[in-house]
C-alpha cells in the first residue's frame, strides 16, 4: 500500500504530467491525510483507505442485491410472457416484491453510498470523516436489507414494493426498510461531514468539482426523501405491531410517494453526475459552462419535492388545481434541468472531440468516440434510453389528464424501467468498469465480453420497455400474474407485446448476469494492477497536429452535432406528447 | 474537467446554442404546463376532484340500497343494475369482484360513485383504457358520459391479494 513515491502516471484520458501547481496541491492533500491513504496508480489522486474500504464493501453488497433482483426479474419476465406464465399466482407477487425492493432500494442505495464516499474523498483530496459512522451505516443497511429479504422469502410480506395500506406485511418488513433508510441517512451524514472537514482543512481550492456537486445534490434530495420515508414507515410499523390505529390509505400514498418518487430523483442526480464523470474519463470532456450544469442540479433540489403528486392524478381527494400545480409547475422545472443536462453532457463531449481534431462535418466526432470503452458506451446508452424513452414517457404519463389512459397499466413500468434501469443502473454499471480497477486494484478479466455487456443490457431493456409500453397502451394492467381472465377485452395482439416483454427481460437479465460475472471474476481473479496504471479501456484519440480540420468555426461553444441531436429529441417529445392528448380525446367524457 | 475543482470565477451566463436550448426547453415546459388548464376549459376528459369521506361499511350499505332499488337482471351471479339516466350510480371494488354490473345508456351522463371495501383497487375500463383508483374510505364521484354501446370489462389494476387477476367485472352500455 505504500507506493506513494511513484511518478505521475499516465492519466486514463491521455493527459500526462500535471502542472507543478497541481502536484503541490496533491502533495499537500496527501500530507493532510497523514497516514491511512495511498496514491492512485492510475490518476495520481490520493485514496483514503477508510473510504476505499467502504466503497468496496458497499459496491459488493450492491452487486449481491442486483443479482437477487436480477434472478427475480427473469422469473417475472417468463411469467408475464403468457406463453410460459411460469410462476404460480402467489409466488409471482412474492417474487415481484423481492424484485422491487432489491433493485429499486438495495442495489441503488448501496451503490449510491459508494458514490458518495468516492466523490467526497478522492475528488477532494480528503479523508473520510469517520470510519465508525461508516460502520454504523453499513451495519444498519445490511441488517435492514437482510431482514426485508428474509421476511419476503418467508412469505410474510406479499405486499409489493409499495405496500399500500390496508395491505399489511409482517412488522419486520417495515422495520427492515426503516433500518435501511436510517443507515443511508447516516452515510449521507458522513458525506456531508466529509465535505465540511475537507473545506475546513482546505484540502482543495475553490469550489468542489462538478461531479461532487452532483453527488451533493443527490444527497440533499436523499435527506428529504428519507424523512418522508420515516414519516410514513414509522406509523405503519407501529400499526403493524398493533400499537396504534391504521393510517389513512390515501395519506399513506401521498407520503409514500414522497419517498418513492423522490428517491428516483436521487438516482437521476447521481446518474447525471456519473455521466459527467465518465465523459471526462473517456473523452476528456470538460463542462462547457459550470454555471449552467450546477444550476440544473439546483433545479433538481428545489423543484422535485412534490413529485409525489403525479402518482395521485386519478385519485380521489385532491383537487385538479393541486394536481396541476404540483406536477406541472414544479415538476417541469425539474424536467427543464434534465433537458439542460441532456444538452450539456453531449455538448461537452463534442467540444472535447473537436478540440482533439475530430472536427469534420456535423457528426464527424461521433465516429471517433471510444465506442469500445464499456464505461463510455454504458453512459451514452444510459443517456439515450433515459432521455428518449424514460424521460419523454414519464413527463407525458405524468400529465394530469393523460394519466387517465396510463395509470397502473404496463405503460408505467415501461416508463420507469427506461429511467431507473436503462438510465441509472446502466450508468452505474458503466462506472463500475472504472471503480473495480481503481478501488479493487484489479484489471478486468474477459475484456471483450465487458465491451459488449452494456449493449446487451441496453438492447434487452429497450425491447422490454417498448413491449410494456405498447401492451400498456392496449390496457394491460401492471402487477398482474396472469391476464387470461381479462384477455378478451385487451385483444389478442397484446400477446405479441407481452412476448416482447419476456424476450427483452430475459436478454436484459443475461446482460446483468454477464455484468455480475465479470465483476465477481475480476474482484476474485483479475490481474492485479498495483504499482501500475489500470489497463486503459480506450479513450478518444487526440489527433494533435495531424488533425487537419481545425479551421473554420470552432471554440468552446461550437456544437452543431449536439444541436441536431437535441432537435431530434425535442421533435420526438412533442410528437409523443400530443399523440397522447389525441388518444385521450377518444375516450368517454369524464369530469 | 468535471472531476476537479473549476477555475475561480466559474460563474458565467450561458452562451450560444446552450442559451437557446435552455430558452426552448423552458418554453416547452410552459406549453406542457398550460396544456392541463387548457384541457380543463376545452377538453372533455378531466379527472374529478369531487370526493366524499365515507366509511367502507356505509358505502357498502349505499351500494346495497342502490342495487335493491334499481336491479334489472343478473349476470354471472352479479346483479345488473340500471340507474336512472343522469342519476347516481354506485360501484364497489372488493376482494375480488366489481359490484354490481352497471347498465348505462349511451349519451347519458351519470355520476358514478367509486370506492373500495377492503383494500385499494384499480378501476380499469377496457378496451377503452380509462383508469381510476378506488380507495377505501373515499367516495370518488366520476361524472361520465358513455359513448358507444357494448359490453365493457372492468379490470382491477391495483394489486389486492392472490385473487387480484381474477377481479374482472362488466359494464354494459345500451
Amino acid at each position: 500500500m505504500n507506493d506513494q513515491e511513484g511518478n505521475n502516471p499516465e492519466r486514463p484520458d491521455g493527459e500526462v504530467n500535471k502542472p507543478e501547481g497541481e502536484v503541490a496541491k496533491v502533495k499537500r492533500g496527501l500530507q493532510a491525510l497523514a497516514g491511512g491513504w495511498r496514491k492512485c496508480d492510475t490518476t495520481g489522486m490520493p485514496v483514503c483507505l477508510d473510504s476505499q474500504f467502504f466503497i468496496r464493501v458497499n459496491a459488493v453488497f450492491a452487486v449481491i442485491f442486483l443479482l437477487i433482483g436480477g434472478l427475480a426479474a427473469i422469473l417475472l419476465a417468463l411469467t408475464r410472457w403468457e406463453a410460459f406464465n411460469l410462476l404460480r399466482t402467489d409466488m409471482f407477487y412474492r417474487v415481484l416484491t423481492l424484485h422491487g425492493l432489491n433493485m429499486l432500494i438495495f442495489w441503488i442505495l448501496f451503490f449510491e453510498v459508494a458514490i458518495l464516499y468516492f466523490t467526497s474523498t478522492t475528488l477532494l483530496n480528503a479523508k473520510l470523516f469517520s470510519r465508525k459512522v461508516g460502520w454504523v451505516s453499513l451495519v444498519l443497511m445490511v441488517v435492514g436489507a437482510v431482514m426485508v429479504n428474509w421476511v419476503i422469502f418467508a412469505g410474510q410480506a406479499d405486499v409489493l414494493k409499495t405496500s399500500y395500506l390496508p395491505l399489511l406485511a409482517h412488522p419486520a418488513f417495515y422495520l427492515g426498510i426503516i433500518l435501511v433508510a436510517v443507515g443511508t441517512l447516516v452515510a449521507v451524514f458522513n458525506f456531508f461531514a466529509t465535505l465540511y472537514t475537507a473545506k475546513r482543512d482546505r484540502t482543495y481550492e475553490g469550489s468542489i468539482p462538478l461531479v461532487t456537486f452532483g453527488a451533493m445534490a443527490a444527497a440533499i434530495i436523499a435527506v428529504v426523501t428519507l424523512l418522508h420515508g420515516a414519516v410514513v414507515m414509522i406509523p405503519t410499523f407501529s400499526y403493524s405491531m398493533g400499537w396504534t390505529g391504521e393510517p389513512d390509505p390515501l395519506w399513506y400514498r401521498l407520503i409514500w410517494w414522497g419517498l418513492g418518487h423522490q428517491s428516483q430523483q436521487v438516482n437521476v442526480a447521481a446518474m447525471v453526475a456519473v455521466w459527467y464523470m465518465i465523459a471526462t474519463l473517456s473523452t476528456g470532456a470538460k463542462p462547457i459552462n459550470e454555471t449552467v450544469c450546477r444550476g440544473a442540479f439546483v433545479l433538481y433540489i428545489l423543484f422535485i419535492n412534490v413529485a409525489s403528486a403525479h402518482h395521485l392524478l386519478v385519485e380521489p381527494g385532491m383537487s385538479s388545481s393541486w394536481k396541476i400545480w404540483n406536477t406541472g409547475y414544479v415538476m417541469y422545472l425539474a424536467v427543464l434541468a434534465s433537458m439542460v443536462h441532456g444538452f450539456t453532457v453531449p455538448a461537452s463531449v463534442e467540444v472535447a472531440m473537436r478540440s482533439k481534431g475530430h472536427a469534420a462535418g456535423i457528426f464527424g466526432w461521433l465516429k471517433a468516440l471510444p465506442w469500445r470503452n464499456p464505461a463510455f458506451s454504458a453512459a451514452l446508452l444510459s443517456l439515450i434510453i433515459f432521455g428518449f424513452i424514460g424521460g419523454i414517457t414519464g413527463v407525458t404519463l405524468g400529465t394530469q389528464q393523460i394519466n387517465i389512459i396510463a395509470h397502473n397499466t404496463l405503460r408505467i413500468p415501461g416508463h420507469f424501467h427506461a429511467t431507473v434501469v436503462g438510465g441509472t443502473t446502466l450508468a452505474f454499471m458503466g462506472v463500475a468498469y472504472y471503480v473495480v480497477p481503481l478501488f479493487f486494484r484489479r484489471d478486468f478479466v474477459w475484456r471483450r465480453l465487458a465491451r459488449i455487456q452494456p449493449w446487451i443490457f441496453a438492447a434487452g431493456i429497450t425491447l422490454m420497455s417498448f413491449g410494456m409500453s405498447f401492451a400498456g397502451s392496449m390496457g394491460v394492467a401492471r402487477r398482474t400474474s396472469d391476464i387470461a381472465p381479462a384477455e378478451e377485452a385487451y385483444g389478442a395482439v397484446v400477446h405479441f407485446f407481452l412476448a416482447m416483454v419476456g424476450i427483452g427481460g430475459v436478454l436484459a437479465v443475461l446482460g446483468l448476469l454477464l455484468f455480475v460475472g465479470l465483476v465477481v471474476a475480476t474482484v476474485l481473479f483479475g490481474p492485479s494492477n498495483v504499482g501500475r496504471p489500470m489497463k486503459c479501456w480506450g479513450t478518444a484519440v487526440d489527433l494533435g497536429s495531424k488533425g487537419a480540420v481545425r479551421k473554420g468555426k470552432g471554440g468552446s461553444h461550437y456544437t452543431p452535432g449536439t444541436v441536431v441531436l437535441v432537435g431530434i429529441f425535442l421533435t420526438a417529445f412533442v410528437v409523443y406528447y400530443f399523440a397522447n392528448w389525441r388518444a385521450l380525446a377518444d375516450v368517454w367524457p369524464v369530469r | 474537467m468535471s472531476l476537479e475543482s473549476p477555475k475561480e470565477d466559474w460563474f458565467e451566463p450561458p452562451h450560444g446554442a446552450e442559451k437557446i436550448w435552455i430558452g426552448i426547453a423552458l418554453a416547452w415546459c410552459l406549453v406542457m404546463f398550460l396544456m392541463m388548464p387548457y384541457w380543463h376549459l376545452f377538453g372533455q376528459q378531466n379527472t374529478s376532484g369531487e370526493t366524499f369521506r365515507v366509511s367502507p361499511r356505509d358505502f357498502e350499505e349505499r351500494v346495497d340500497e342502490f342495487v335493491e332499488a334499481n336491479q334489472v337482471g343478473e349476470l354471472n351471479g352479479v346483479p345488473v343494475v340500471e340507474p336512472p339516466p343522469g342519476g347516481d350510480a354506485f360501484l364497489l371494488g372488493r376482494m375480488w369482484e366489481w359490484y354490481p354490473v352497471l347498465k348505462l345508456r349511451a349519451g347519458e351522463t351519470y355520476r358514478i360513485h367509486l370506492s373500495a371495501l377492503d383494500l385499494q383497487h384499480g378501476f380499469s375500463l377496457q378496451p377503452l383504457n380509462m383508469n381510476f383508483r378506488a380507495i377505501p374510505g373515499y367516495d370518488y364521484v366520476l361524472t361520465m358520459t358513455p359513448q358507444e354501446p357494448g359490453e365493457y370489462t372492468i379490470v382491477c389494476n391495483e394489486f389486492c391479494g392472490v385473487g387480484h387477476h381474477l377481479m374482472v367485472g362488466k359494464l354494459i352500455v345500451e
